[in-house]
C-alpha cells in the first residue's frame, strides 16, 4: 500500500541558513503521525513545503504513491491537502458557513454555494462528529470551535491528508483533549494526520507514529508505543535532559507585594482585569495559571507600572500605588521591581539594537551607563561582556544585532539584565516559550537561585508542566478574575485545566 | 541558527551606488526618447554641479538647505515620526531670522546678531513642530495629517504677515526691505580670500558650516546620549519603549522640536544668506526633499550629506543641462530628479535581497 504522503530528500536553504536537509518521510495513510523538535529545527518550513508556501530546493514529495507538483497552497488543495495554522486563517466577524466556503464560493452569486456549502457541511459535521452552528459568527465562538472551523475548512475543500501546526497552544487541557477525540475520528474516517508539536505530551496521547527533527535534519522514527518522553527529549536535544526542576522546601517569610482588587479596562472599554487581589512573598514563587488571554498579560502590565490600573492598589517597597498616585516602568523598577516580560520581541527587547545596548533597557537612565552628557559605552560593553560569560550568552558578541541571537539566547540577555538589577520581585511571564530545551534547565535554575536568595517571584506560563514544576502556590486566572488558589503540592493537571476552563466548582461540587 | 555577515560596505556603498546608476540609465532612456544625447547631457549635469568653482558652490549651498532638512526629518524619524512639516517648520524658521534682523539689524553688530538669529531660526521652527507633536502626544491626531496642514498654514501665515505688516511702505513687492550688512552671513568665498584661498563667488555662505556642525550634533545627540537611546527605542519599538518606562509623549514632543528646530536653520542660508530680506515662498520644496535626502542617507549624518551633495548636484547641474540644451526642460531635470528618489527611496530593496544573497553564499563557500 503506498503511503499517504512520503517526501524524498527534501531540502531547503534560506541565504546560509540550510533549514531542511535530505529530508524522508513516510507517513502511512489513516494514521497520526507526529513530527516533533526545537523551534528552528525546521518544522515549520517542511510542513510551509508541503502546502506549498516555499519550494524545496531540491528533493519531491509523493501523494499516494503519485509524485506531486506543489508550487502554492491551491496545488497542495488540489493533492488533497488541508493546513491548521497555529494562528488561525479566519475572518471575525464572518459566519462559519461564510469562512468555509472563502476561497471556494463557487461562483460570483453566492446562494447557490452557500446553499450547497451548507449540506455539505451537515454531512461532513456528521461524518467527523463535528458539530457546530454553521450560522455562528466566528469571533463569538470560543477557541476551541474556532478551531474546528479551520478543520472544517480543510476537510469541505477535499484534504485527506491534515496537517495541524502546534494545534494546542491555545487550547485548555480538557480542549485539547477534545481535539485529540476529534483526530482520532477523523483517522478512523481513513484522514491522515500530520502533527507539529513542541509538547511531548500531546505527542504520546495522541500519535502513531513521530518523527524527530533537530537543526533541519529527520533524526529518527518512533512507533509512539515504543518510546518515551525522555527518548524523544533526548533525540529533540541530542543530549540527554531533566524534565524536571530540582528545589528545596520553600521558605516564605514577608509580604513583599500585595495587590488589592486590581481592575484594568481596556480602550474598548471592556474590564480586563476584574478584582484580582495577591500577595507575593519573600524566597516565594507565585505561579499564575490560565489559558493564554486570561488576563495575565494585564495582570503584569499592571503590576510592572506600564498601564495605569483603573481601580485597587498595590502595596510595594512602603508604597501605595492607585489610580490617583500612579507610578509607570521606569518609577516601579527604582522600587527595585524587575520584569521579563512576556514577549521578548514585543516588549523585551529591541531587536534591532545591538546587544549591549538592549542588556540596559529599562535602566538606561542609571548614572552606571552615563557620563555627564553622553552614555558610557565602554561601562556598557565591559558590563555585557561580563553578563555574556557569566550567563553563558552565545555568541558572546556585544555588537551583534539582538536579532541576530537565538531565542534561548536572547531569553538569557533579558533575564540577566533583569536578575542582575538585585531586584526584590521578579515578575516573569513565559521564562521559555520559544526556548530551546537545552537552555530551559538554565533559565529554571536561575529561578529558583533567585527565590533561595529571598526574592519574590511571580510567575506567569501558559505551559501546565512548568507552573508545576516551579511554583510554590498557584493562582488560576479565568476571564481576567482570580478563580482559584492552591498550594503547589495540590496541584495536577486535571485540576488546573478544570480551573483554568472555570468548570472546576460545577464538576466537582466543591469550592476553589 | 548561523547568521553569515555581509559586508558593511555592501549596504552603505554598492546598493546606493546601483540605485543611483540605475537612476541614470533610466534617465539616459527618457533624454534618449526626447532625441538627445545623453552622454553629452550627463557631461554638461556633472560639469554643472562639479567642474568648476561657482558651481560647485552653488550646488553646496543647495546642498547646505537639504542637509538641514534631511537631519530635521531623520532626528524625527529616529523617533519613529514621519515628519512631513519641513517645508513649514523652514518657512516660519525663516520668519525668526528675518524678524531678528530686522529689528536689530540697525543697532547691534554682527557677533550679537549671528547667534540670535541662529537662536530665532530653532525656536520658531521648533515652535512650528511643538503643535503637531503636541496633537500627536496628547492627543492622538496623526503627526503625517497635522505636518501637513501646518505646512498650508505656515503658508498661509506669511502670506498675511509680509502683505499685511512687514512689506515696504509704497512698493508692490511682497518682500521686506533689505537687511543691513551687518545682519548678512558672510559668503564663503569672502571668508576664504583673506585667508589666501581664493574660490569663485557663490551664494555658499557660513550656515554651510553651521551645518555640517548640526550633522556632528545629530550624531552626538541620536547615537551617543541617553535621551537619543530613548528616541530610538521609541521608534524602533515603542511597546518596549513603555515596557522601559520612557516617557513616550516627552520623547515625541522634543524630537519634533529639535526636528522642527533643524529644518528652521533653512531661514538662515536663504534669509541671512542669500536674499537679505524677509520674502515669499523661498523655501521651494526643500522641506519636502528633506525626505527624501534623508531616506537615501538612511537616517545617517555622512549619509544625509552625500545624499544632500547628490540633491545639490542635480539641482544645480540640472539648472545647468536646461540651459546648454533647451530641449531638455527645467521639466525633464526634476523627472531625472524624480527617478532618483524613486530608485533610491522607493525600490531601495530592489536589489538588497539578491546582492546580499549574493555575499553570504560566497562567505559560506
Amino acid at each position: 500500500m503506498p503511503y499517504a504522503i512520503e517526501l524524498r530528500d527534501i531540502s531547503k536553504r534560506f541565504g546560509a541558513v540550510q533549514a531542511n536537509k535530505d529530508i524522508c518521510l513516510q507517513v502511512p495513510a489513516g494514521t497520526i503521525h507526529g513530527i516533533i523538535g526545537e523551534n528552528g529545527a525546521g518544522k515549520s518550513t517542511l510542513m510551509s513545503i508541503i502546502y506549498g508556501f516555499y519550494e524545496a530546493d531540491t528533493g519531491h514529495i509523493e501523494v499516494d504513491g503519485k509524485r506531486v507538483d506543489i508550487r502554492s497552497s491551491q496545488d497542495a488543495i488540489n493533492a488533497g491537502i488541508g493546513m491548521v495554522h497555529q494562528h488561525f486563517m479566519l475572518v471575525e466577524n464572518f459566519s462559519v458557513l461564510e469562512n468555509v466556503i472563502l476561497g471556494a464560493e463557487g461562483g460570483a452569486v453566492l446562494k447557490n454555494g452557500i446553499g450547497a456549502a451548507r449540506v455539505e457541511l451537515q454531512r461532513l459535521a456528521h461524518e467527523y462528529s463535528l458539530d457546530i452552528d454553521v450560522d455562528a459568527i466566528v469571533e463569538e465562538l470560543p477557541v476551541g470551535l474556532q478551531q474546528r472551523v479551520e478543520i472544517l475548512k480543510a476537510l469541505y475543500r477535499g484534504a485527506r491528508i491534515l496537517i495541524l501546526d502546534e494545534p494546542t497552544g491555545v487550547l485548555t487541557p480538557q480542549e485539547a483533549d477534545h481535539l485529540f477525540r476529534i483526530l482520532k475520528a477523523l483517522k478512523e474516517q481513513g484522514v491522515t494526520v500530520l502533527l507539529i508539536t513542541h509538547k511531548l505530551r500531546e505527542i504520546m496521547a495522541s500519535t502513531d507514529n513521530v518523527s524527530v527533527m533537530r537543526q533541519g535534519e529527520m533524526v529518527a522514527h518512533r512507533e509512539t508505543v515504543n518510546t518515551s518522553k525522555e527518548d524523544l527529549a533526548e533525540l529533540m536535544v541530542g543530549k540527554k535532559v531533566r524534565l524536571t526542576v530540582d528545589k528545596d522546601e520553600a521558605q516564605p517569610s514577608d509580604v513583599l507585594l500585595s495587590a488589592k482588587n486590581l481592575s484594568q479596562f481596556d480602550s474598548q472599554g471592556v474590564k480586563r482585569l476584574k478584582d484580582v487581589s495577591l500577595e507575593l512573598r519573600a524566597g516565594e514563587i507565585l505561579g499564575i495559571a490560565g489559558v493564554s488571554g486570561n488576563g495575565q498579560s494585564e495582570l503584569l502590565s499592571v503590576l510592572s507600572g506600564i498601564t495605569p490600573m483603573d481601580e485597587g492598589e498595590i502595596h510595594f517597597a512602603g508604597q501605595v500605588i492607585n489610580a490617583k498616585a500612579p507610578k509607570n516602568a521606569a518609577q516601579m523598577r527604582d522600587l527595585k521591581m524587575a520584569h521579563v516580560p512576556e514577549d521578548r520581541h514585543k516588549m523585551g527587547l529591541v531587536t534591532g539594537f545591538e546587544a549591549y545596548e538592549a542588556a540596559v533597557l529599562g535602566y538606561h537612565n542609571s548614572p552606571v551607563y552615563n557620563g555627564k552628557i553622553l552614555m558610557n559605552r565602554k561601562a556598557m560593553l565591559d558590563e555585557c561582556n561580563d553578563r555574556m560569560a557569566a550567563w553563558d550568552v552565545r555568541p558572546p558578541n556585544p555588537h551583534l544585532k539582538t536579532a541576530n541571537f537565538s531565542g534561548g539566547n536572547q531569553q538569557k540577555i533579558v533575564i540577566a539584565r533583569e536578575v542582575e538589577q538585585n531586584p526584590e520581585v521578579l515578575l516573569i511571564g513565559q521564562p521559555t516559550r520559544g526556548v530551546d530545551i537545552g537552555a530551559i534547565e538554565n533559565i529554571h535554575e536561575q529561578i529558583v537561585k533567585l527565590r533561595d536568595s529571598g526574592k519574590a517571584i511571580l510567575l506567569v506560563s501558559v505551559e501546565l508542566d512548568e507552573i508545576m514544576a516551579l511554583s510554590d502556590r498557584i493562582i488560576v486566572m479565568f476571564d481576567g478574575a482570580v478563580v482559584g488558589e492552591l498550594d503547589a503540592k495540590d496541584a495536577n493537571e486535571r485540576t488546573l485545566g478544570l480551573m483554568m476552563a472555570n468548570a472546576f466548582n460545577e464538576e466537582e461540587g466543591v469550592s476553589a | 541558527m548561523s547568521q553569515a555577515k555581509v559586508p558593511a560596505w555592501v549596504n552603505v556603498a554598492l546598493i546606493p551606488v546601483l540605485n543611483i546608476l540605475l537612476a541614470f540609465l533610466v534617465s539616459g532612456l527618457v533624454i534618449l526618447a526626447i532625441g538627445e544625447n545623453p552622454i553629452e547631457a550627463a557631461g554638461y549635469l556633472i560639469y554643472g554641479a562639479f567642474g568648476y568653482d561657482e558651481g560647485m558652490g552653488y550646488t553646496l549651498y543647495y546642498a547646505t538647505n537639504l542637509i538641514f532638512t534631511g537631519l530635521a526629518v531623520s532626528v524625527a524619524f529616529k523617533g519613529g515620526l514621519f515628519n512631513i512639516g519641513g517645508e513649514g517648520q523652514a518657512y516660519i524658521g525663516g520668519l525668526g531670522v528675518g524678524l531678528i534682523c530686522l529689528s536689530l539689524d540697525h543697532t547691534m553688530p554682527f557677533y550679537v546678531i549671528a547667534p540670535l538669529a541662529v537662536i530665532g531660526a530653532a525656536v520658531f521652527g521648533a515652535a512650528w513642530g511643538y503643535i503637531p507633536a503636541y496633537l500627536q502626544a496628547r492627543r492622538g491626531s496623526h503627526i503625517v495629517i497635522t505636518t501637513i496642514m501646518f505646512n498650508f498654514i505656515a503658508s498661509s501665515l506669511m502670506v498675511y504677515l509680509i502683505v499685511n505688516w512687514l512689506k515696504q511702505d509704497g512698493r508692490m513687492a511682497p518682500n521686506s526691505r533689505t537687511f543691513e550688512e551687518n545682519a548678512w552671513l558672510p559668503y564663503l568665498h569672502e571668508v576664504f580670500s583673506p585667508l589666501g584661498i581664493e574660490i569663485g563667488d557663490s551664494p555658499l555662505n557660513l550656515s554651510f558650516i553651521w551645518a555640517l556642525l548640526c550633522c556632528v550634533f545629530v550624531w552626538g545627540l541620536v547615537w551617543h546620549t541617553r535621551w537619543g537611546y530613548q528616541l530610538r527605542t521609541l521608534g524602533t519599538n515603542p511597546t518596549a519603549a513603555r515596557y522601559a518606562g520612557i516617557d513616550t509623549a516627552k520623547v515625541t514632543i522634543w524630537a519634533m522640536l529639535i526636528s522642527g528646530g533643524l529644518a528652521g536653520f533653512v531661514g538662515l542660508n536663504e534669509i541671512m544668506g542669500v536674499n537679505h530680506n524677509l520674502l515669499l515662498n523661498f523655501t521651494a520644496g526643500y522641506g519636502f526633499a528633506g525626505i527624501a535626502v534623508a531616506l537615501m542617507g538612511r537616517n545617517n549624518p555622512i549619509g544625509i550629506i552625500l545624499a544632500a551633495i547628490l540633491f545639490g548636484a542635480l539641482y544645480q547641474g540640472g539648472a545647468e543641462l536646461a540651459f546648454e540644451i533647451p530641449t531638455i526642460t527645467p521639466e525633464i531635470v526634476v523627472v531625472i530628479q524624480g527617478l532618483v528618489i524613486l530608485f533610491s527611496g522607493a525600490l531601495e530593496h530592489m536589489f538588497k535581497d539578491r546582492i546580499e544573497g549574493f555575499f553570504i553564499r560566497r562567505a559560506v563557500a
